[in-house]
Parts: C-alpha cells; sequence; structure tokens
C-alpha cells in the first residue's frame, strides 16, 4: 500500500516542531515490554526534562483495577528508527502514586547498586550477547523449519549465508543499523549454531546504561518482527533435544580487571561468584534448567566451572585475557529471557561490594 | 514489506561515523563460509588496520569445545553491497591463539608461496572461471527443472534467453553488480550449457587476491541465493548423465609468459604440470572423478593432455596466445568446489619452483 507507507514515512520536521514520544517500559511477567506514545511540544534530548506518565497497570499485571495508576519515570531516550526524523524512544522505570517502585521494577535496585562510590569508581563494563529465536507465526514452530518435522542437524548453520542455513537475516539485518541509528551501542551480530536462532550483542556500556540498552534492544527487534510478521523468543530453550538452546552471556570487567594484574581481580571475583552461584542462577532466567544441562556449549545448572576458552563452562576466559593478564570475562550462565538490570547489577554487587 | 526495506537501507552515514565489518571465514568443511559482524569507530580502507577477532571454531568442526577460540585475521577489504555506506566485507583466514594457521587455512601457505622472491618476480596472473548450479530450495533440484522429471535435453540453453531456457538470471545479474560495487575483478558471466547452471569469470588477479576475490564472490553470491531462496551448489556433477558438470577453470601467466617468446615458456610450465597430473588432481577438488570423465566438454581423470583450442583438454591453450607466440593458458581441470589459494599457489609452485628429478 502506497500512501500508508507514504504516511508512515511522513517527515514531521518540515511542518511541525512537535515531537512523538514512545514511552516504554516493561510489564508485569518481567519480560513482555509495553509502549505507547505521545506528542512534545519540541525535541528532547535529556530524560530529565520529559514529563512523567502514567498507565492502566491493570491492563497489565501490575496493579488492582480499582487502584491501577502506575507512574512512568523516563530514564533514557534512544532516537526512534522507525517514526524517525526528531521523534523519540523513551525507557522508563514503573512506581506507585506514592513514588515507590512496583514490585517488577528491576531497574531500581540496580540504579542504587550501580551508584554505590565503591561501583562508581570500579566503572563496570558490560558487554551482553543476546540470543533469540525467530518463529513462525500462529504455528510457533521456528522459522525455515518444515511444519511438522525439522531441519538436518547443527552443524551447517552457525554464521551461514544460504537459503538453506541463514532464517531470517532481513530481520538480523534491518535490526541492526535501527539500533545503530537510535544510538545503541550495538556490537556485532551472527547467526547461531541451531537454525532460526540469532544473536546481536550490546556493549561495552557502562553501568545501568546496559539494562537501558539492552531493553531498547529487544523492544526494537520485537517491533521489527511485528513488521516481518514472524514472532520473536526468549525462550531458553525452545526445542527440546539435540537443539541448542538461547543464553544471554554477559561479558564484565571492572577498571581493576582492566590494569595490569587485573587477572587476579578477575580470579577472585569469579570465586565469589563461585560462592553465590544457587543466588546468582535463581536471578538469571526462569526455565534456564532446560538450557543448562551441561550439553550444548552449556554448563549443568548445579556446577559452578570456570576455565579458559571453554565453552563447557560456567565462567569462561578468553585466551587473550589470560595472554595480557588483564582484560574481562563471561558469565554463561544467564538466559535469554534474562532481566539485564538484574543481572549486572548483581554481578557488581557479588564482585565489588561482597566481601570473600 | 516497505518498513523492513527502510530499516536494511538505512544510510548511517548520516547519524554516524561507526561502520559494519562482516568478518568472512572458510569453515571446517573447506567449502563452507562462515561470517559474521563486528562495529567499528570508523571506516577502514586497509586490513592491518583492523582488528583480529575470534569465533566459536567447535561449532564449525575447527577446534574442540574445551579450547574453542579461533582467531580471525583480516586479510582483504571489499565494500559490502548489502549494507552500502562506509560499511565492508572483510575476507579473513584462521590461528590458532598460539598464531599457527589451523589445518583448514589454505591461504597461509599460499600467501608463502607468492611471497617467494622467484614467484613474486614472476608477477603471476590467475583468471577463474567459477561454475555453479542453482538448486530449488527443499528439493535440491536444480532451478527451472520440473519436479520427478527432467528438462529437454543440452543444446538450446547455453548463452540463452527466455523463460524456457534461462532459470535464474536476477540472480546473476546481481550477482554481477554486487561484486563490482564491491571491488571484486568480476570480468564476465554466461548462462552455461547444463540448464540451471551459470558462470562468472574473476581475473585477471595478481598472487594471493585471485583466491581472496574468488570467495568473496563466493560469498557475495550465497548471500543472494538466500535472498531469493534458492540454494546454491559448487558440486561438480550435481545431476549424473548426460548434463554437463561445473568447473573453476583456471587462466593463468607469468612475465615470461606474457612476454616475447612466451610460448615456449608455456609449453615448458604445460610439461612440468603434466608429470605432476596426479597431485594436482588431489588437489583440485573433492569429487572431481564423476566429472572429469573425457566426456562433456573434459578430459579423463587419469589422462593429461593438453592442446590449442581442444575443450577436451585437460590443458587448453587459446589460438590467439599460439599466433602471438605469447599469452596464457587454462588449465581446465580444477572442479568447482576447489580451493583457489590451493590451486592457484600449486600451479605457480610446479610451474616456477617445481623441479623433476
Amino acid at each position: 500500500m502506497a500512501s500508508l507507507t507514504d504516511l508512515i514515512n511522513l517527515d514531521l520536521s518540515d511542518t511541525t516542531e512537535k515531537i512523538i514520544a514512545e514511552y516504554i517500559w516493561i510489564g508485569g511477567s518481567g519480560l513482555d515490554i509495553r509502549s505507547k506514545g505521545r506528542t512534545l511540544p519540541g525535541p528532547v534530548t535529556n530524560p530529565s526534562k520529559l514529563p512523567k506518565w502514567n498507565y492502566d497497570g491493570s491492563s497489565t499485571g501490575q496493579a488492582p483495577g480499582d487502584d491501577s495508576e502506575v507512574i512512568l519515570y523516563p530514564q533514557a531516550i534512544f532516537k526512534d528508527p522507525f517514526r524517525r526524523g526528531n521523534n523519540i524512544l523513551v525507557i522508563c522505570d514503573c512506581y506507585t502514586p506514592a513514588g515507590e517502585p512496583i514490585p517488577t521494577n528491576k531497574r531500581y535496585n540496580a540504579a542504587k547498586i550501580f551508584s554505590h562510590p565503591d561501583v562508581v569508581a570500579e566503572e563496570p563494563w558490560y558487554g551482553i550477547e543476546q540470543e533469540y529465536t525467530l518463529l513462525q507465526k500462529d504455528v510457533k514452530w521456528p522459522l525455515g523449519w518444515p511444519i511438522g518435522g525439522f531441519p538436518g542437524p547443527q552443524g551447517p548453520y552457525y554464521c551461514a549465508a544460504g537459503a538453506d542455513k541463514s532464517f531470517g537475516r532481513d530481520i538480523v539485518d534491518a535490526h541492526y543499523k535501527a539500533c545503530l541509528y537510535a544510538g545503541i551501542n550495538i556490537s556485532g551480530i551472527n547467526g547461531e549454531v541451531m537454525p532460526g536462532q540469532w544473536e546481536f550483542q550490546v556493549g561495552p556500556t557502562v553501568g545501568i546504561s546496559s539494562g537501558d540498552q539492552v531493553w531498547a534492544a529487544r523492544y526494537i527487534l520485537e517491533r521489527i518482527t511485528e513488521i516481518a510478521g514472524v514472532v520473536l523468543s526468549f525462550d531458553p530453550k525452545p526445542i527440546q533435544g539435540d537443539w541448542n538452546g538461547a543464553g544471554a552471556h554477559t561479558n564484565y570487567s571492572t577498571k581493576s580487571m582492566r590494569s595490569d594484574g587485573g587477572y587476579d581481580v578477575i580470579k577472585s571475583a569469579i570465586e565469589k561468584l563461585g560462592k553465590r552461584h544457587k543466588e546468582h542462577i535463581a536471578a538469571y532466567g526462569e526455565g534456564n534448567e532446560r538450557r543448562l544441562t551441561g550439553r550444548h556449549e552449556t554448563a549443568d545448572i548445579n556446577t559452578f566451572l570456570w576455565g579458559v576458552a571453554n565453552r563447557g563452562a560456567s565462567i569462561r576466559v578468553g585466551r587473550e585475557t589470560e595472554k595480557d593478564g588483564k582484560g574481562y570475562f563471561e558469565d554463561r550462565r544467564p538466559a535469554s529471557n534474562m532481566d539485564p538490570y538484574v543481572v549486572t547489577s548483581m554481578i557488581a554487587e557479588t564482585t565489588i561490594l561482597r566481601k570473600p | 514489506m516497505a518498513l523492513l526495506t527502510d530499516l536494511i537501507n538505512l544510510n548511517l552515514s548520516d547519524y554516524t561515523e561507526k561502520i559494519i565489518a562482516e568478518y568472512i571465514w572458510v569453515g571446517g568443511s573447506g567449502t563452507d563460509l562462515r561470517s559474521k559482524a563486528r562495529t567499528l569507530p570508523g571506516p577502514v580502507t586497509d586490513p592491518s588496520q583492523l582488528p583480529k577477532w575470534n569465533y566459536d571454531g567447535s561449532s564449525t568442526g575447527q577446534a574442540p569445545g574445551k579450547d574453542s577460540e579461533v582467531i580471525l585475521c583480516p586479510q582483504a577489504i571489499f565494500k559490502d553491497p548489502f549494507r552500502k555506506g562506509n560499511n565492508i566485507l572483510v575476507m579473513c583466514d584462521c590461528y590458532t591463539p598460539q598464531g599457527e594457521p589451523i589445518p583448514t587455512n589454505k591461504r597461509y601457505n599460499a600467501a608463502k608461496t607468492f611471497s617467494n622472491s622467484i614467484v613474486e618476480a614472476e608477477e603471476t596472473w590467475f583468471g577463474i572461471e567459477q561454475e555453479y548450479t542453482l538448486l530449488q530450495k527443499d528439493v535440491n533440484w536444480p532451478l527451472g527443472w520440473p519436479i520427478g522429471g527432467f528438462p529437454g535435453p543440452q543444446g538450446p540453453y547455453y548463452c540463452a534467453a527466455g523463460a524456457d531456457k534461462a532459470f535464474g538470471r536476477d540472480v546473476v545479474d546481481a550477482h554481477y553488480k554486487a561484486c563490482l560495487y564491491a571491488g571484486v575483478k568480476i570480468s564476465g558471466v554466461n548462462g552455461e550449457v547444463m540448464p540451471g547452471q551459470w558462470e562468472f569469470q574473476v581475473g585477471p588477479c595478481a598472487a594471493i587476491s585471485a583466491g581472496d576475490h574468488l570467495w568473496i564472490a563466493r560469498y557475495i553470491l550465497e548471500r543472494i541465493t538466500e535472498i531469493t531462496g534458492v540454494v546454491l551448489s559448487l558440486d561438480p556433477k550435481p545431476i549424473p548423465g548426460d548434463w554437463n558438470g561445473a568447473g573453476a577453470h583456471t587462466n593463468y601467466s607469468t612475465k615470461s609468459m606474457r612476454s616475447d617468446g612466451g610460448y615456449e615458456v608455456i609449453k615448458e610450465a604445460i610439461h612440468k604440470l603434466g608429470l605432476r597430473h596426479k597431485d594436482h588432481i588431489s588437489a583440485y577438488g573433492q569429487g572431481n572423478e564423476r566429472r572429469l570423465t573425457g566426456r562433456h566438454e573434459t578430459a579423463d581423470i587419469d589422462t593429461f593432455v593438453w592442446g590449442v583450442a581442444n575443450r577436451g583438454a585437460s590443458i587448453r591453450v587459446g589460438r590467439d596466445t599460439e599466433k602471438s607466440g605469447k599469452g596464457y593458458f587454462e588449465d581446465r581441470r580444477p572442479a568447482s568446489n576447489m580451493d583457489p589459494y590451493v590451486v592457484t599457489s600449486m600451479i605457480a609452485e610446479t610451474t616456477l619452483l617445481w623441479q623433476p628429478n
């Protein structure tokens, strides 16, 4: 429909100062993303200049019907790749009218941890590898898989091209550019081992902005799959059997780890994480026990194991880090459906604020 | 989907200095191509300015899971015809973390051969004629062929047009322009004798760059077939019976061959290749015995024969070259699935460095 696209792509800056701001928040399940748009009188680049807003929490399982207002506090602004012009996406978090964070607001505590002076001093960097699966609409079977059957076994698909090996690249490529346009620090993409599964990476980002950027990237991805008519899944083990699961490996470093002698800091951090393995696992995403089996490049969920270049470990240290004596490490335990606010702040808390 | 295309075609240069680099490498089978992308802070034109990278070799049959990192070294840059702007494709080769080339890295030894001073002085040129077959997805039957049956016999299809004779030209033409855009030295295309089979030529390329250009051309082709929903096959004999196979004829010359009196140098080079026929054949692609039968414009795999204008020969010398007394010759033995690093460096090695004893 040519004229519908003309309207969608109207450049409003020619006709008005007004902009559209899409306020985005996380819903009652902790994984569902919600949003609505509002008109503002002119361009805004600083979140503190944006008005608070509110929504009907009883429609998202976040408030009772007789007291349903949930307040949206703008926290981060990104350029809107769909509306373009001066229009923006706004990542928000949610509060009661009395000003308390609602239970599903995980950003609030994360922000507290990240503003602790010890954590600030260590400048924690994160790189999150978000894996996801594309499903055919209605049947919810992975994109490219025959209905009622399976593709050939894993092997040919990782980083591959070709109509028989790569399913949904247009979504992945559109997402890459859209995120760069939006101002998200997306650092790369690749096709994954299971056909129909992909990965993008966000980072390196500092502190709380890691969570903001990953949620914004997830939102943009869901909008793009909507356009493409496929369904986005963050389930950590979408297909049972000899098929890889989906994770959100979280790469992490602090100032001390990146400096000379950092390798010892890394080893001590990993040790602290090992002592809190159960607590971390409990916060690393629902359904992770279906994924962390010890097979398919994972470590078993009850085991804490670290190693250099070992993809079957809970925590992997890269060879370069070992060689340079400083760098970063990769927590491979988080599931694809983890909340990045929770995971990033918990890693910082355990490694910086907790004593051995 | 108009909006998806808008996003795919976003010109990022309007908004950011950042570029996207697609790192490409050859996987564990020796013919599978793999790639992944990363963001770089600004435009890059020299491969030595690109960072090394790494990938999970245990997922491509190139490393064990316990020690899975394989290092990618950027070797050649091309413009990305899919992302356009300042975005790039990067041809890489693969090393262990200790810096050793992994077994499937054929570029490493080829580069050593090509940097030998004798080889360098001879300024080797290569022109590779890459044949390939397009297959219908899911059934893996050639494009344009009826399911469960066959088209009419070969004859009408070579260089033909028409909906009943040319299948997949949009892939071929998109590929031609995409390669020129990318900076690949593509010199031509033609429809082949078997319907659904096509050919493109890359060259003349000097030394190691012949391999780089051909692998990137193959990558671009596989990306384009992905877009159109057909499957690319580099099998040397995709359909048994009275149907042509697919080769990668390799045209070759050195400075001496291109100079006056070059024809004698050519004959001497062909003589040496004949003495090493078995060694070359074993490096010229898997499954070639199904193709080199002595029929369908090939020479039998166990026979070494050369001739002027003879398409049934192992090596063919063009009439132009015979007449001018200098020029180049065509090694018709390599299969479509050959590794161009291996073939080009082996031809250089045999003709310039090897001595019969």
